[in-house]
């Protein structure tokens, strides 16, 4: 008899903790979203491994960093919640262990999809200087610099390294860089390569965000995919890639990078 | 008896210098004949305390790497703050640049910053020489931290936005606080469209030939309408494609910001590379020797194959003397803008 009730205790408990809370927009919980950089079927080491890449060219990685940004998440029921976009910048830095993840606070519930945007919206990067703080602040960063001058706006996804197949720089390295950004302009119209991301995570585990614990959502960067495809890179060929046209074609290549291995709740 | 009388004239003499300096610090004042400012003043409005600092920085060579290059190293104001007799800057370590040094000179009615528009925010336009190889060498975060270090700065920033702490926000600022007052109003050009005085006989006809000739482009009273043109003066030898480089769209290559024709007196050489060192060579391009170039502006197509403006001798005699008239000499002498 005891057993019984105990049974039921432990059912109900159970089933208490596991039962997806009322939604409301006033009752935040944590959420991190960690970006795992990998190449292909290894992780992404800095400088020591060497990988090869479509074109058949063997590279290194010097630095990778890109910004992540206006996060929403979707209940299974599409119930959308936006996290307020003063808190929604921030800087993926290979390497640094402190920028690996996006941590938000959103509303207690079960999310089953994430959209976020690698890059900086246009609005952001036409606000007033006071706006542009913490990792959207033009003076963060030495040679990190994700901020273009000259051209006003950001550095959106920024990798370089060296490569047998680049040409040797002023610097005397046979390096390679990539500086893809571009807003689409502020009084004229130019290239655009803010992506926006979406992310099904019902496959691999749906989000269970609750107040006392934290949920991880675990997605993997293949930075592969940068070089191949679907336009497949060839360093000799394009070693120096920044405001231009071609960008578009890296762009387009890391937007389909991301991919979502597991939750833990 | 005596010490007391001169004690009491020299303290009159100090209480009068005193209201004389409170009584100049007017803030952003937009001349009768100007249009409405673009400035974004509601989210940086102009005070004594934020000029003040933004003039100091202006002239602070430790925005540069080795302490050596401040703004005012090739923004001088004897020259309408450009850079006298150089067609282009030599920044930190005699290092060139590639651009002529435009003038810091009415920018709160601009809406687009460098050669080439390549900044729409004035706040953020330092963030270039500061960080660019061949000018200052240096990074923002590097002069956040001699700011910070510097015995004065710290004070200067609580006086300026009620905090000591030194952000790129308050630096940019400080310094937009700064540019937003060179403001050059009064040249002679000025005084007569406010009624004050009157063009003589030639400069009227200069004046009638400009408005004819130049006005479309070097539009009143700011003497450009800060649209993107190529002239027809020929790609120069660094092949500089100007605004192409902000767009990317091949109908802007070789065009760039139309300068405004103020204090052409003070601001030699000319275009966007300085390649032209006298008014005179400008006026002999334009008059006999502007060929097709890819994107010339339709403005200076004649229609029958041939390029440029037409302008006699006589004409560019008038034109001279019309164009003297926007010479401001207050501007290039104002205390308050100096170092």
């Amino acid at each position: 008899m005891s057993a019984a009730i105990a049974g039921l205790v432990f059912f109900a408990s159970c089933k208490k903790e596991g039962k997806e809370p009322e939604f409301n927009r006033n009752d935040l919980a944590p959420l991190s979203i960690e970006f795992d950089n990998i190449v292909g079927g290894t992780n992404l080491y800095l400088n020591s491994t060497t990988y090869t890449n479509a074109a058949g060219e063997d590279y290194a990685i010097s630095l990778l960093q890109y910004y992540v940004s206006n996060i929403k998440v979707y209940k299974a029921d599409g119930t959308e919640y936006v996290v307020p976009q003063d808190c929604s910048y921030f800087l993926i830095k290979e390497g640094d262990v402190a920028s690996g993840s996006a941590l938000v606070n959103v509303p207690e519930g079960d999310y089953s999809r994430l959209v976020f945007t690698l890059g900086v919206d246009s609005l952001r990067s036409t606000m007033d200087v006071d706006r542009r703080t913490g990792v959207l602040d033009p003076a963060s960063g030495m040679d990190e610099g994700m901020y273009w001058g000259w051209n006003s706006g950001y550095i959106f996804f920024k990798m370089e390294g060296l490569s047998a197949a680049a040409p040797v720089d002023g610097s005397g390295q046979n390096k390679f860089r990539y500086h893809i950004g571009g807003f689409g302009g502020y009084s004229a119209p130019t290239i655009n390569n803010i992506k926006e991301i979406s992310i099904d995570l019902s496959q691999a585990g749906v989000a269970k965000v609750r107040k006392e614990r934290k949920s991880n959502i675990h997605l993997m960067a293949d930075i592969a995919k940068v070089m191949n495809g679907p336009t497949i890179l060839s360093i000799a060929a394009n070693p120096t890639v920044m405001f231009s046209e071609f960008s578009a074609n890296i762009a387009a290549n890391y937007a389909t990078m991301f991919s979502h291995d597991h939750t833990e709740n | 008896m005596i010490l007391l009388l001169v004690g009491v004239l020299v303290l009159a003499s100090c209480k009068k210098e005193i209201i004389d300096k409170v009584a100049e610090f007017a803030g952003f004042h937009k001349p009768a004949n100007f249009p409405e400012p673009a400035y974004h003043f509601d989210t940086n409005p102009v005070t004594k305390e934020g000029f003040e600092l933004g003039k100091k920085l202006f002239y602070e060579p430790r925005l540069s790497r080795n302490n050596t290059i401040s703004c005012g190293s090739c923004h001088i104001q004897t020259s309408a703050f450009t850079h006298h007799g150089h067609d282009v800057s030599h920044g930190i370590d005699d290092r060139l640049g590639k651009r002529n040094a435009p003038p810091i000179m009415n920018l709160a009615w601009h809406t687009g910053f460098n050669h080439d528009g390549g900044v729409f925010d004035l706040d953020m336009q330092p963030i270039v020489p500061i960080t660019t190889f061949e000018e200052m060498d240096e990074t923002l975060e590097n002069v956040l931290q001699k700011l910070k270090a510097h015995p004065e700065y710290p004070k200067l920033f609580a006086k300026a936005f009620g905090s000591e702490a030194i952000t790129s926000a308050s630096v940019l600022k400080a310094l937009s606080q700064f540019m937003v007052l060179c403001i050059s109003a009064q040249s002679r050009y000025d005084s007569v469209m406010r009624n004050e005085a009157g063009f003589t006989a030639e400069e009227m006809q200069g004046y009638e030939l400009f408005k004819q000739k130049c006005a479309s482009c070097h539009q009143e009273p700011l003497f450009t309408d800060l649209s993107f043109r190529n002239n027809g003066i020929g790609i120069g030898f660094n092949g500089d494609a100007g605004r192409y480089e902000i767009t990317l769209n091949e109908s802007d290559k070789y065009k760039f910001k139309v300068p405004s024709l103020r204090n052409l007196k003070y601001s030699a050489p000319y275009m966007h590379d300085g390649r032209f060192y006298t008014l005179d060579a400008v006026l002999d391009k334009y008059s006999t020797g502007m060929r097709y170039v890819q994107n010339i502006d339709p403005a200076l197509d004649k229609g029958n194959g041939t390029y440029g403006i037409d302008i006699s001798n006589e004409e560019r005699v008038y034109l001279k003397a019309f164009l003297n008239t926007l010479n401001d000499e207050h501007f290039v002498k104002n205390k308050l803008l100096s170092e």
